[in-house]
């Protein structure tokens, strides 16, 4: 997704993206970040909390709309309001993906 | 507060997040032109998001017969949207169908435009299905040309794109 930010706006399209893994968008030089710290799967918030969904949206435009340079990183300071190890297991879907069950029977993952 | 990246990834999963390999480091810079009151936005989620009734699903047939390779196909999501179904083995459903605005957040963004904060919503939003695999050329050459003629179309003057 970050490199698709970059492609879409060298095609003249102002971009911002929102991640739970703004380190991962820095490092492949995305233009605007805006990270949350949030489980994966919920990059706006909780579901049917609007106040927290227009917190992230809201930082996203101004990011959008008023960062002067490449390479402008805001973080939103917002904790996650489930415990860590709920929301951990809360996020992964039932069984797992394709890739990992790859990897994990190839022993190239310490789980 | 600084975010950590990490914080809900699996600890044997972090080295592969921690070198990625850049595609291009230039200053690639597009800045909004207008006031944002003015400006018409979209959305993009790759949260594999398609149109249960009129839009076939991100091929995860293929994607379990050859765990390497994602789907680099997109979806258009007209706003505001029905029938939403999620084709992403990467992550679980149960949030993303009880209020898919935490991924593609289309009924808050209709709320600012109708506060006058944002000008206008788009009327075509985007998904993909962020897993691409070892490689991103299918989304080089298939899902960003499709999506970039389809912000020019629409006159997008600026993209929120939602990494799931």
């Amino acid at each position: 997704m970050p490199v698709l930010a970059r492609w879409i706006e060298a095609a003249g399209i102002p971009t911002v993206v929102v991640t739970m893994m703004p380190d991962l968008a820095t490092k492949l030089h995305t233009p605007r970040t805006v990270g949350v710290e949030f489980p994966f799967g919920h990059p706006f918030g909780l579901p049917h909390e609007p106040a927290m969904q227009h917190r992230v949206l809201g930082e996203a435009l101004h990011v959008l709309a008023g960062a002067d340079r490449f390479g402008t990183r805001i973080d939103i300071d917002l904790e996650w309001p489930i415990p860590r190890k709920e929301a951990y297991r809360n996020w992964q879907p039932a069984e797992p993906s394709p890739i990992v069950q790859w990897w994990i029977s190839r022993g190239a993952l310490d789980r | 507060m600084i975010v950590d990246s990490y914080r809900f990834l699996p600890r044997s999963f972090r080295p592969i997040y921690e070198n990625p390999e850049p595609h291009g480091t230039d200053h690639v810079w597009a800045p909004l032109e207008k006031r944002l009151s003015d400006s018409r936005i979209a959305i993009l989620t790759s949260s594999g998001m398609y149109l249960e009734e009129t839009q076939q699903p991100f091929d995860l047939e293929r994607e379990r017969a050859e765990p390497t390779w994602g789907d680099p196909s997109f979806r258009v999501i007209p706003s505001p949207a029905d029938e939403i179904g999620l084709a992403h083995l990467h992550i679980s459903h149960d949030d993303i169908l009880a209020d898919p605005n935490i991924a593609l957040p289309v009924d808050r963004l209709a709320e600012l435009a109708r506060s006058g904060i944002v000008g206008e919503v788009a009327p075509r939003h985007l998904s993909v299905m962020g897993f691409q695999g070892t490689s991103l050329d299918g989304w080089r050459d298939i899902a960003a040309p499709g999506i970039i003629e389809l912000l020019h179309e629409d006159e997008v003057d600026g993209l929120i794109l939602a990494p799931v």
